[in-house]
Formats: C-alpha cells, sequence, structure tokens
C-alpha cells in the first residue's frame, strides 16, 4: 500500500488530508510538525511526503532540507501545502529539495489529483 | 470522490479561536518598539492558518479578510516595515472581528460586512502606499497558443532527480494532456559518461519533445512548473521557426502571473479589490467600544493525551479486577473469603482512581478564564483613560470546565468594578502619592477542596461614609446602625445597591454586585470583600472546583445521617453539654479557647429529638461558612467519603439548611448541610452581641 507521511499543524487541515487519502485507499500516517515528522520518517519509510510550510518548532522547508538528507529519502516525492503564490516561498522550498507544491485553498479532489500525478 | 467537508468545520473552528487567542496575547504582551521575529511568527502563523483554513472549508470572507492582514504581518515579518502600536491596535480590532466572524458562522449565519470591510479598507491604505505596483492586478495576457504547435527543449540540471521530480511523469503528462498522436520526445544521450564514471542519482540526459497540436502554452507550462528551477526549458513555436519563448530562473517572474491562472481559488480571493486612496482617520475609539459577539459555547474540551492515557489505564486494571472477582464468584466457598475481601478493595480503590481520573479530564488551568482579562484591562484603561497594569497569579491552578464557564462573568464585572470604580485617575493617584499606574490582580490558588480566585486593585478602597449614607437612603440599613467596616462593605452585595454617581458605560450596566453574589452563590461559592481606604480592595471568590462531586464527612444524629462538606470544617471535639452556655432561648454559645462561637443543634433543626433528650456525650464539629465558624452539635462522627451531589431543588423543593442529597452505600439518602445557611438559622443579632461580649 502507498504510504503518505502528511504533516501539519492544524488539525483541521491534517484530518481533511488524511480523511481524503485514505479513503483513496492511501496509508496515511500524520505528524504535527516537523520535528515530530523528522522521528517518524527515520523510523518508517514513506513514498511521499505532504507537508504544510509554517509550523512551529520545525517548518516544512527545514523538514524537507533535513529529510533530503537521509538516505532513504533522496528521491522521494515531497509537496509542501502552502498559501504563500508568491515565488519566494516556492523558491525556498525548492531549494531545500521539495519536489512541488500544491497551493491552498485546494479541495479534495485538486489534493488527489497532485498526488495521483506525482506518484504516477 | 467526494469527501464531506463539514466533518472538519468544528475542529476547524475551535482551532481559529485559539489562533484569535494566540494572536490577541501576544499582541498584548508585544512592545510595538521591541518586536522579536517569534513573536511575529507566531502572530503570522495563527492568522496563516486561519486564512488557509477557511478558504479550504469554504468561508471565504474569513479567507479573503485574513488575507490583508497576513499581508502587513508578512511585511512586518520579513523586515520591509517596522510595527507600529496603530497596527497593534488595527490587528487587535481584526481579532474581534474575525472572532464575530467565524461565531456567526459556526452558528450557520452570514457573517457580519460591515466591520470586514471597514477594516479592509484601513489595511489597504496602509498597504496600497507601497503595494499598488507589485500587485498583479492584471494578468498577463499571454496567448501564445501556436497552431502548429511546439518544440520542448529540456536541458535538466544534474540534480533534478534529488528533488523527487521525475522526467518521464511529466512526459506521460504532457501525452495525455495532447494526446499520444500528437507527442514526440528524442532523447538526447550524447552526455552520458562511460558506465564506470556514471552517477546513477545524476541527470545527464537531455531531451526535446514536439507537440504537434493547438495546446495553450500555459497548460504546457503548468506540466513543467515544478522543475523551473531543475532545467533549462526553452519553448519554441513549430511554425515561425525565429520565436521563442525561453523560460529559466532570470524569467520567472515573467510567468508568475500564467502559473497562478493555474490557482484559481485564492488567487480570486487575493484580488483585493478597489486600493480607493482613501485616509481613514482611527476610528478605533467609538467602534471597539461594541461589544463582540460572543463566542458559541463549544460543548467540546480538549483533553491531553496523558489524561486520556491514564483513563485507559484505570479501565485496564479495573477490567483485571472484574475478570478476577468474576472467576472467583463462579465456584465460591468460604475459604476464599478472604480473597474475596481482597478482590473488592481492589475494586474499590480502582473507582476511586477512574474516578478521579475522570474528574480531571473535565479540569481546565484557570489561565482559560484569566486570558481575556489583559485584552479587557488594556481597552478599558484606554477608554476609562486610566494607566493600569494587569498582574495574574497562578494561571496553572485548575478547576472544572462548568465551573470557570460560569465563573467568567462574574469575573469581568469585578474587574470592570475595579477599574471603574477602585482604581483612581491618574491625576488623584499622583496627589495621593502613588504611583501612576494602578495595579489590577488576579490570582488564582487551592485551598482545601476549593479555588480561591482573588481580584484586587490598588485603588482608593471602599468609601464607608458612601455606602452608608446610599443604604441608608435605600433603606437598606437603619439610620442607628453599629455597623462595623466589614459590614458596611458587605453592604455593597445586598440588591438594588449602586453607589456610582452616574451610570458609567462601563460598569453601570444594571447589574449590581448582588447578581455577581448571587451567580457565585448559584455554584457554592461564596464572595467577601477587604478593603482598606487608600490602599485597595480585594474580592475574594470560593469556589468548589466541581459541582459534581464532594469530600463529605458523615455525622450521625439521631438515626439520621447527614453530610458536612469536608472543607468547611475546621475541627471536631468532644464536648459535655455542661460546657455550653445558655444564652437566650435555645440558643447556647460555647467558648472555644479565646472565642465564643454559637452552636447550632441539628436535632433540633430537624426536630428529632426534644431538649430534654440531650446525651450527655456528644461531638462538636466546627465549621466555617461566610467566615463565620458556628459549632454543630452530631451524636457522633462518621467516616469520610466522597459523595454524589443530587440536586434537592430539581427532585424535591429547596429546603433551608440543605444544599443537597446523595445515595449511601446501603441505599439510603442523607442529606448534605450547607453551612452557609445552617449558621443564619441562628438569629444573626446574636452573633453581634458575640463580638461585643468579646470586646468587653
Amino acid at each position: 500500500m502507498t504510504s503518505i507521511l502528511a504533516v501539519d499543524d492544524s488539525a483541521s487541515m491534517r484530518q481533511m488530508v488524511s480523511f481524503t487519502l485514505k479513503g483513496a485507499g492511501f496509508d496515511v500516517r500524520e505528524a504535527t510538525d516537523g520535528v515530530e515528522a523528522l522521528e517518524i520518517a527515520k523510523t518508517e519509510s514513506f513514498d511521499l511526503v505532504l507537508t504544510d510550510v509554517n509550523m512551529p518548532n520545525m517548518n516544512g522547508i527545514e523538514l524537507v532540507k533535513n529529510l533530503r538528507q537521509l538516505d532513504n529519502y533522496k528521491f522521494t516525492p515531497m509537496l509542501m501545502l502552502t498559501t504563500e503564490s508568491a515565488g519566494d516561498m516556492k523558491m525556498q522550498g525548492k531549494q531545500a529539495g521539495a519536489t512541488g507544491w500544491i497551493v491552498k485553498p485546494f479541495n479534495p479532489d485538486q489534493l488527489l489529483s497532485t498526488i495521483k500525478r506525482v506518484l504516477g | 470522490m467526494s469527501v464531506d467537508l463539514s466533518q472538519f468545520h468544528q475542529v476547524f473552528f475551535e482551532e481559529s479561536f485559539e489562533g484569535l487567542d494566540v494572536m490577541e496575547s501576544e499582541l498584548l504582551d508585544m512592545d510595538p518598539a521591541d518586536v522579536d521575529d517569534e513573536t511575529v511568527n507566531n502572530i503570522f502563523r495563527a492568522a496563516h492558518s486561519i486564512k488557509g483554513g477557511a478558504g479550504t472549508f469554504g468561508f471565504m470572507p474569513v479567507s479573503e479578510f485574513t488575507h490583508v492582514l497576513e499581508t502587513l504581518l508578512d511585511e512586518i515579518r520579513s523586515g520591509k516595515r517596522s510595527m507600529e502600536p496603530r497596527y497593534v491596535d488595527l490587528f487587535l480590532q481584526s481579532v474581534d472581528c474575525l472572532r464575530g466572524m467565524l461565531s456567526d458562522m459556526q452558528d450557520g449565519n452570514d457573517p457580519e460586512k460591515e466591520r470586514p470591510a471597514e477594516l479592509r479598507k484601513e489595511f489597504e491604505v496602509i498597504l496600497g502606499m507601497e503595494q499598488g505596483a507589485a500587485d498583479p492586478e492584471e494578468a498577463m495576457p499571454e496567448s501564445d497558443e501556436k497552431d502548429g504547435g511546439w518544440l520542448i527543449d529540456v536541458q535538466p540540471h544534474t540534480d533534478m532527480l534529488m528533488t523527487g521530480n521525475e522526467p518521464f511523469r511529466m512526459f506521460r503528462e504532457l501525452r495525455e494532456l495532447v494526446g499520444e498522436d500528437n507527442f514526440e520526445v528524442t532523447a538526447d544521450t550524447d552526455n552520458i559518461p562511460e558506465l564506470s564514471s556514471l552517477t546513477p542519482e545524476e541527470c545527464v540526459t537531455s531531451w526535446q519533445i514536439k507537440v504537434t497540436t493547438s495546446t495553450p502554452i500555459d497548460d504546457i507550462k503548468a506540466i513543467f512548473e515544478w522543475v523551473e528551477d531543475e532545467c533549462d526549458l526553452t519553448y519554441s513555436p513549430l511554425t515561425g521557426a525565429a520565436e521563442t519563448v525561453s523560460k529559466n530562473q532570470d524569467q520567472q517572474s515573467q510567468e508568475t502571473p500564467a502559473t497562478a491562472s493555474e490557482e484559481t481559488p485564492e488567487q480570486v480571493a487575493e484580488k483585493t479589490p478597489e486600493k480607493t486612496p482613501v485616509v481613514v482617520e482611527a476610528q478605533k475609539t467609538a467602534k471597539s467600544s461594541k461589544a463582540p459577539k460572543k463566542a458559541a459555547e463549544s460543548s467540546s474540551i480538549r483533553v491531553s493525551i496523558d489524561k486520556v492515557d491514564s483513563l485507559i489505564n484505570m479501565v485496564g486494571e479495573l477490567v483485571i479486577t472484574q475478570s478476577m472477582l468474576g472467576q472467583l464468584g463462579q465456584d465460591f466457598d468460604l475459604s476464599r473469603l478472604a480473597k474475596l475481601q481482597e478482590g473488592l478493595s481492589q475494586l474499590e480503590q480502582n473507582t476511586r482512581e477512574l474516578q478521579e481520573s475522570v474528574m480531571k479530564i473535565r479540569m481546565m488551568p484557570i489561565s482559560f478564564a484569566f486570558s481575556r482579562f489583559p485584552r479587557l484591562v488594556r481597552d478599558l484603561g484606554g477608554q476609562l483613560g486610566k494607566k493600569v497594569i494587569l498582574e495574574t497569579i497562578g494561571e496553572q491552578t485548575e478547576l472544572d470546565k462548568t465551573v470557570m464557564e460560569k465563573i467568567n462573568d462574574p469575573l469581568v464585572h469585578l474587574v470592570r468594578n475595579s477599574m471603574d470604580h477602585g482604581l483612581e485617575t491618574t491625576e488623584q493617584r499622583i496627589a495621593a502619592g502613588k504611583s501612576e499606574e494602578g495595579t489590577i490582580t488576579l490570582n488564582a490558588y487551592h485551598q482545601g477542596g476549593n479555588i480561591v480566585i482573588e481580584v484586587a486593585d490598588d485603588g482608593a478602597g471602599l468609601n464607608e461614609d458612601r455606602i452608608l449614607k446610599k443604604a441608608i437612603e435605600k433603606g437598606l440599613v437603619p439610620e442607628n446602625n453599629n455597623l462595623t467596616p466589614e459590614e458596611i462593605h458587605n453592604l455593597i452585595f445586598l440588591p438594588g445597591f449602586s453607589t456610582a454617581e452616574a451610570v458609567s458605560d462601563i460598569s453601570g450596566r444594571g447589574v449590581g454586585m448582588d447578581v455577581v453574589r448571587r451567580n457565585i452563590q448559584a455554584l457554592n461559592g461564596s464572595i467577601e470583600v477587604k478593603s482598606q481606604r487608600n490602599v485597595g480592595s480585594t474580592f475574594i471568590i470560593r469556589l468548589p472546583l466541581t459541582l459534581a462531586i464532594l469530600d463529605g464527612q458523615l455525622v450521625k444524629v439521631c438515626e439520621e445521617t447527614y453530610i458536612f462538606p469536608l472543607v468547611s470544617i475546621v475541627e471536631s471535639i468532644q464536648i459535655h453539654r455542661s460546657s455550653l452556655n445558655h444564652v437566650t432561648g435555645s440558643q447556647y454559645v460555647m467558648q472555644l479557647r479565646d472565642e465564643y462561637i454559637p452552636i447550632v443543634r441539628l436535632d433540633q433543626i430537624f426536630g428529632l429529638r426534644d431538649d430534654k433528650d440531650v446525651v450527655d456525650e456528644m461531638m462538636l464539629v466546627v465549621v466555617e461558612g461566610d467566615n463565620e465558624k458556628i459549632g454543630i452539635v452530631v451524636d457522633d462522627l462518621l467516616g469520610q467519603q466522597q459523595v454524589v451531589i443530587k440536586s434537592l431543588e430539581q427532585n424535591y423543593q429547596k429546603v433551608s439548611g440543605i444544599s443537597g442529597a446523595t445515595i449511601l452505600g446501603d441505599g439510603t439518602v442523607a442529606l448534605i448541610i450547607d453551612i452557609s445557611s445552617i449558621g443564619k438559622n441562628i438569629v444573626p443579632v446574636k452573633r453581634n452581641q458575640n463580638r461585643s461580649e468579646r470586646a468587653a
């Protein structure tokens, strides 16, 4: 089963993402910030990482940067969920090693179609 | 697949209200002249989450309004501009406004439109000065639709694979977009080194893709959007060979509008309408006095995982004990009696621990109630023109959620009252040799099984002469009275009493201190005031930690069992009938060390036996209620236990001297004595006599 790590400090967004992905048959693991996600990622492996950008403790950009240092996550697709349509945040994410982004607000269908697109 | 988003709304509202609380407290703590990054980040993050969630869950007015707020915050965060006091005011007003909007939406109503529009204009005026040109008002029309198709040259940088981007995924997508027959890809393998020196992590191939259909270039570019920085992309129209639309990092900015057109929902929200350069003077004072709508009380509570884990643990223990007892019961004989007793005592312990754990779930730190006061004090101070410092102590003190919700209004009333009537104006304070700023202190602590909340000010103190004059005018007390200062202070709790010379907007809201006292008494609590002229006043509220369970002392009077709240008991002593002094009628007092305390005989009050039947050896339970000690005569002290309070009022009717009832282990009903009102059954005049006796 394709496994996805979903990281967001907002409980409502996390629940929505998780519910949508589980409903589409993905195995979903949730984390509330970058620190927690990094810990989980070290002990489990995922086919895709979906992370919010603005989070306490460790933000999404730092998380991607840290994950890319791990051997398991060199080529893993990592998508950022961001309301920043400005190039700045995307650029920072890309420099950290993110695959791409999904711009908030998005609906469950948009989320699924992007994820399916990335996973082929 | 369709997902019903409404199932996430409640969580969204809860976290949004929490986010607004964070914003508010950070803003209030902030010194605009010296703002640290973390504070601005926290505020930004909260606003940002609300905006993101609101957009996703379809609350567009909130999302649109938060957008302007977030834009200004982002400029401050990125150092483009610095924080100013007027921004803090505007942000605080926005927090109120958002609270109201979210509250409306939570109740299923349309949110207010006028106030957000006003505030939004203020933001736009601030932002407009610098933003006008930067805002992509008009999307750049780039109608590069070529009939003949496109030749796309893809030159990946060697590290493209390391971002998780897979070239073939994009090619597949492109093929789906344009159709298999119109798609042709050629790989350029010239740069592939010998196998021995090949690094598999690097991308060394480049591609040329021929698209032979009239697909809009924007759709094609969207597929390569994520890799714009990871490869050099060149789009050449297949007809008119000279024209080339090239794309790489340097020209990226040019592309933003085209890219953005993909992101329709937010883009619509972001294109904030007209930028009318109207200078809006700060109208905040008039507006902020308008009380924001009270957020709908949420019927859910957040419980820390620790508390839930401990609960699950307890249930596990309980199940083990239950199965042990079950096994024992299957083939029980008297030889296993000891085992049964052991099991039952285990069950008792489990039940008690489980009960404690469950009660803890309802307990919340009082900081939830205190957190609204910094704002209240700030706003009120502004309105009254008084400089006020708020101090809070004991914010982690826990109490039951229901008690907390109900104590909120009385606390607000007391704080308003202290600020309006208690604290002097700056001039008066300076004249009295006090510091310019008045201080309001909120202090919470546990005392026995109660929580005590104090609202103190360092103001002028209660004006006894004025209170007495007013009370006499209103006919509340006779003209010739020998009231002590404490008794005069307590007159302010009498119904219909108000000392304010003019009904002010702040605390003269038609709700007197009598209502405050009534509300507190309804929670089984009490309130008293201590005051000293020119030093200040302190209102002391005592409340039970929870309304459901009471730590009780069981006592026996004749054949009846009664329960005293353990927290009220000062001491229990054995007395001899001869040590009681007859004062008047059937009233006794007893000298206990250096004070005389009135004696209450439950057997008399409840008509259980005649005076002459009094047994010689009795127990006296000394209790304290409403700051007065009384002694209650009982036949015997039984055990102590926690009892579940059942309302007598709901099941029967209110009975003076009794606060409720409970069902004991043997199934009988025991009445719980209301210490403060059982004391009142002795005529208060007698107590004055005691006092004068003592004075003599």
